[in-house]
């Protein structure tokens, strides 16, 4: 979220113009404000949509709620900086791609602090997430800051998504383990809506009713 | 079950709770108190060890998740490079309050031995999650550079 | 270099000083030995020809350790080897810090208070040995060289350690002579700090490394908001956790033991504890703010007032009437506030980095119910400080004591501060905020200055009240802008309104000088911006003491200030101020950064702080000063949210200055006579308002609140 973005949400919680830098609100707070995890509509609720490819957006659209989620978004940057927590701050410690894999600089890898699994600190407010792949998305499949349509059309180009074909994808989505973290995501952090089976199906019924993007 | 890992090139073990972080199965149970407590949610870098040979933050590892690996610490780091770091550091005094610096030190040993000869962004980018409040990072950076035998100013 | 090992307590024979004291660093090192010669309480020379000192300050990375050995050693003619240093006991009479009547370090007084002390305490030493000399070889003491440790005539040589023993049995010289400045030796030299290889290998002993047998971690849950109190405590999810021995509540809230500090700091979060918040601040910085800019409309209590500063004012051709907003802030030492304490005979022993070492050890004693007199302070290194070890409530002390007595002793109790404790836990900056109505003549002149600042005072209700507030005027809080205002301002009022809070609030690195320096600079900077002048050669009109001048037109010559062509998209900013009888000029040469917030690429700075006993140090601690001050500048800002909760709890939310901030720092020392003065704090005061006022000159915004991020500023 931007600086003014912040902001907005800061005036909106009433703490007005002299409450609080943007950059001091501590994640467990947002977590706090965060509504309870939000579901994932089925692919039997797109049924009603008759044209396949109008059900083929609209099932895309229902993915975007994964997409474009803070668990998904934050390590799929435009810049060489990731971004953490729901309120997707920039990374701190000021961490870089580092290496084409995204696996940090050298000296600071993700796997400095990254372990294999999700570490709930001593302090009871949140925890460090882990996997052992721990890494960021490549360049090319930078999602910050695009539309649902841009996102799209660039899960679809295997030129930017990592040379996968549609059944990759959909391998990708429903089975990934780095992917499933985002809905096991260690306290402190709002889960991605739904589950991963769900996101699973839903990508299959979009790659079987023609992977068509919103527009 | 106790943990089985290898502590500063010699066999260690841990029998408490799994989830116990290597930091304080160093400091309060095994008595290598060089490793520093300075956050305890990986924000600072005063707990760096090497974990097979890699920076690693000792106070969000779980000492269950590192059976069977091989752990260093200011202690037990040895070699040319740490020789070339810790004399670098007392040649140019860089520590003042000097907790921080166990942490540093480790960070420049890991950076060097991934990239022996950094430029000046390799070095802000591998020291970024080492906060030093006394702010030694003036003499951070060209320890490095000095250790490194590479020469350059920021412009 | 051998800053000794091992620590040990030994009576010294000579002097008739009987004086226990302990060595800084762990590990199996080379052993003390018994010294022979101990002419005063500060210098020890052993028969294995080490000479020790005996460090008075604590050791918080400000180098005074290596400072105090630096003058003994002069005065002596030691040989840099040969020099070691240890921490001394808890003992006024003998060690108290001269500007404060008790031990203590603050102020940026180390040196300046000690330097005659330190240098009669080494020529006394020297004085004995070269006696013991011209009397075992019959020649007289006039015709005695000493170099290195060796004293030596004609073809006699001895070394210190061979003469020891004999100087023990002279009477001690009451009024040694000190050399004169041109016979210095180390003074004004690098000279390599004694505790910096311990602090590069690991092995420096800090109060966190202590272990002892049979040691309890305490690790204590503080109320929710300032003020709030125990009402209820259910403790059991907190035992339910492996390694929690037991729960004892405490003043300072509830303490959990354990056979580890994870443990216990798990244990402390688990608790289900019942506030009573009726008497806590619950009111939110917004709120506080508010109501602090609605009392600077108003004239506060008078400071001090020159001329007539309305007047002036109501005749200016253009006026300034800016209001500036400083926030709370952290001291965030890199080792949380720590003691060890277990019962000792009739007394305890406490382990601990303490910058108030008698205070403290009173302070503890008064809590466990034992006499002072019995008890032992083992003090190790402290990492970092910043005025937070400085509490004149001894705070900290008091609830580690009292962690230790509610375990009722049964074994020695470690309380080590999670840095969430240390972050909410209060004792900052205290949040302030000034307001200023400046004019300016037809001619360009200053015509008015008139300037009230509101904050809670930091002296009110602690031990130093006395000292500190004078006719309901305190004077930390306005430091930097009464009377040693630097600039000559015929029409100036300064006010103040002492707010209520019950938020501690705490001397923080440079104190007043924190918020009146960046009032005073930026002001002046817009001001001469406004006149069409110089900012170097308009504040050199304006400036009352020569030495500040000094500084400027140094920092002005090496940094090419006005001279030089600087690259596109940056700008110079200066700024100069006097702090703990220091001078010291900066020039920041910044940018606007990628995420909006200055950039700064090199600092140039210069500072006059007397003889510079060691200048590799005070380059130090400029360098450190400038980093501290930098940090808080652009991010420091501890916020209390809605009901008094503090936001801040860590190092994720109380951003750091980290190695890609700082920037290139050049340092020039002002070569001078003068005795030292202070360089632990003065380095900090210039570099926000430096900054702030390059930011004015690439930005055209003047910047009114700290910290940067705060993001009214971009």
């Amino acid at each position: 979220m931007s600086r003014a973005g912040m902001k907005l949400q800061l005036q909106h919680l009433g703490l007005a113009a002299l409450a609080i830098a943007a950059v001091a609100l501590p994640a467990a707070v947002i977590a706090r404000q965060s509504a309870a995890p939000v579901g994932l509509q089925p692919v039997s609720a797109f049924a009603g949509i008759a044209d396949p490819a109008a059900r083929s957006a609209a099932i895309f659209t229902e993915m975007g709620k994964v997409l474009t989620h803070p668990r998904c978004l934050n390590c799929h940057p435009r810049t060489d900086r990731p971004r953490q927590g729901d309120a997707m701050a920039l990374h701190n410690p000021p961490v870089v791609r580092g290496n084409a894999k995204g696996e940090g600089a050298p000296g600071l890898q993700c796997s400095t602090c990254h372990g294999p699994r999700n570490v709930a600190f001593a302090n009871g407010t949140g925890s460090i997430p882990g996997h052992p792949l721990w890494h960021l998305a490549p360049i090319e499949m930078a999602w910050q800051g695009k539309s649902l349509r841009e996102i799209c059309e660039q899960l679809k180009d295997r030129r930017r998504n990592g040379g996968k074909t549609l059944a990759q994808i959909h391998e990708h989505n429903a089975n990934d383990t780095l992917v499933g973290w985002g809905w096991n995501p260690g306290p402190g952090r709002t889960p991605a809506p739904g589950t991963q089976a769900q996101f699973g199906a839903l990508t299959k019924a979009w790659i079987d009713t023609g992977a068509k993007c919103p527009t | 079950m106790a943990i089985d890992f290898q502590l500063n090139g010699k066999p260690a073990s841990f029998a408490g709770d799994p989830e116990t972080p290597l930091l304080w199965v160093l400091r309060d149970h095994l008595g290598l108190t060089g490793t520093k407590y300075g956050c305890g949610v990986a924000q600072c870098g005063a707990c760096t060890v090497h974990l097979d040979g890699k920076n690693r933050r000792s106070c969000v590892t779980p000492v269950g998740t590192i059976a069977g690996k091989s752990v260093t610490t200011i202690e037990g780091v040895t070699g040319k490079t740490a020789e070339a770091v810790r004399a670098a550091w007392v040649g140019l005094d860089v520590p003042q309050c000097g907790f921080c610096q166990s942490g540093q030190g480790m960070s420049a040993i890991g950076l060097l031995t991934a990239k022996p000869k950094p430029t000046d962004d390799d070095i802000d980018h591998a020291m970024a999650g080492n906060i030093c409040r006394c702010a030694t990072y003036v003499r951070i950076r060209q320890a490095i550079k000095d250790a490194a035998g590479v020469k350059g100013v920021r412009a | 270099m051998n800053a000794v090992a091992n620590r040990r307590a030994f009576l010294a024979g000579a002097g008739g000083l009987a004086i226990g004291f302990t060595l800084p660093s762990g590990g199996a090192r080379a052993q003390a030995s018994g010294a022979a010669l101990a002419p005063n309480a500060f210098v020890r020379v052993g028969t294995d020809n080490s000479v020790t000192v005996v460090a008075k300050h604590v050791e918080m990375g400000q180098g005074p350790s290596t400072g105090v050995t630096t003058i003994i050693a002069d005065e002596m003619d030691a040989a840099w080897d040969q020099m070691r240093f240890v921490f001394a006991p808890a003992n006024d009479p003998l060690y108290k810090n001269l500007m404060f009547g008790t031990m203590g370090a603050g102020g940026s007084s180390a040196i300046k208070e000690s330097w005659m002390q330190m240098r009669m305490a080494g020529a006394a030493a020297r004085a004995m040995l070269v006696e013991a000399a011209a009397r075992r070889w019959g020649v007289p003491a006039s015709a005695m060289g000493v170099r290195n440790g060796v004293v030596s005539s004609g073809s006699h040589k001895a070394t210190f350690g061979e003469l020891a023993a004999d100087a023990a049995a002279l009477p001690v010289p009451a009024n040694p002579t000190v050399k004169k400045p041109d016979q210095f030796v180390y003074i004004g030299k690098k000279f390599a700090k004694l505790d910096s290889r311990a602090k590069t290998d690991g092995s420096a002993m800090f109060t966190q490394d202590v272990r002892l047998p049979n040691m309890v971690h305490a690790a204590v849950r503080r109320p929710p908001a300032f003020g709030g109190t125990v009402k209820k405590v259910e403790a059991g999810a907190a035992k339910a956790i492996p390694g929690v021995i037991d729960v004892k509540p405490v003043p300072s809230g509830v303490a959990v033991y354990a056979s580890d500090t994870w443990s216990a700091q798990r244990g402390a979060a688990a608790l289900e504890v019942d506030w009573d918040l009726s008497k806590a601040e619950t009111r939110s910085s917004a709120q506080m703010l508010a109501e602090y800019s609605a009392a600077v409309r108003t004239p506060g209590t008078q400071v001090e007032t020159t001329g007539n500063a309305a007047t002036a004012l109501a005749r200016a051709a253009k006026k300034i009437d800016a209001t500036f907003y400083f926030p709370f802030l952290a001291h965030a030492p890199m080792e949380t506030l720590d003691y060890v304490i277990e019962k000792k005979g009739d007394g305890i022993a406490v382990h601990a980095g303490s910058q108030f070492q008698v205070g403290e050890m009173r302070a503890m004693c008064g809590v466990a119910g034992v006499p002072f007199e019995k008890s032992e302070l083992i003090q190790h290194y402290a990492g970092g400080s910043f005025g937070r070890r400085a509490t004149p409530a001894m705070f900290d002390a008091s609830e580690a004591a009292a962690c230790a007595r509610a375990y009722g002793f049964a074994a020695p109790v470690k309380v080590v501060a999670s840095r969430e404790n240390d972050l909410t836990g209060g004792f900052y900056r205290p949040m302030t905020v000034h307001r200023v109505q400046v004019g300016l003549d037809a001619n360009g002149e200053v015509s008015g200055w008139d300037q009230v600042c509101a904050a809670k005072s930091i002296m009110k209700g602690t031990p130093f009240e006395a000292m500190g507030i004078k006719d309901g005027v305190d004077g930390n809080m306005i430091e930097g802008a009464n009377d040693t205002n630097q600039y000559r301002i015929a029409d100036f009022r300064l006010g103040q309104h002492l707010m209520e809070t019950p938020v501690p609030v705490l001397w923080w690195r440079s104190v007043g000088h924190t918020h009146t320096a960046f009032v005073k600079e930026t002001l002046i900077d817009e001001l001469l911006a406004m006149a069409g002048k110089d900012p170097v050669a308009g504040r050199l009109a304006l400036l009352k003491h020569e030495r500040a001048a000094g500084a400027l037109r140094k920092v002005a010559e090496i940094s090419g200030f006005g001279k030089r062509a600087i690259a596109k998209g940056r700008a110079l900013g200066v700024a100069v101020h006097e702090s703990f009888d220091s001078y010291v000029a900066q020039v920041a040469e910044v940018s606007v950064g990628a995420d909006g917030l200055p950039k700064v690429h090199k600092v140039w700075c210069t500072v006059d702080c007397g003889i510079a006993v060691n200048p590799d140090v005070v380059r130090a601690q400029m360098e450190g000063g400038i980093g501290y001050g930098l940090g808080h500048a652009l991010y420091g800002e501890i916020t209390l949210g809605e009901g008094g909760q503090v936001l801040e709890s860590n190092f994720d939310t109380y951003r750091s200055l980290r190695i890609g901030e700082m920037p290139d720092v050049e340092v020039a020392i002002i070569p001078s006579a003068e005795k030292p003065s202070g360089v632990g704090e003065p380095g900090v005061p210039p570099i926000a308002p430096a900054v702030a006022n390059a930011w004015r000159r690439l930005t055209g915004k003047a910047v009114r609140r700290l910290p940067f991020a705060h993001g009214d500023n971009a």
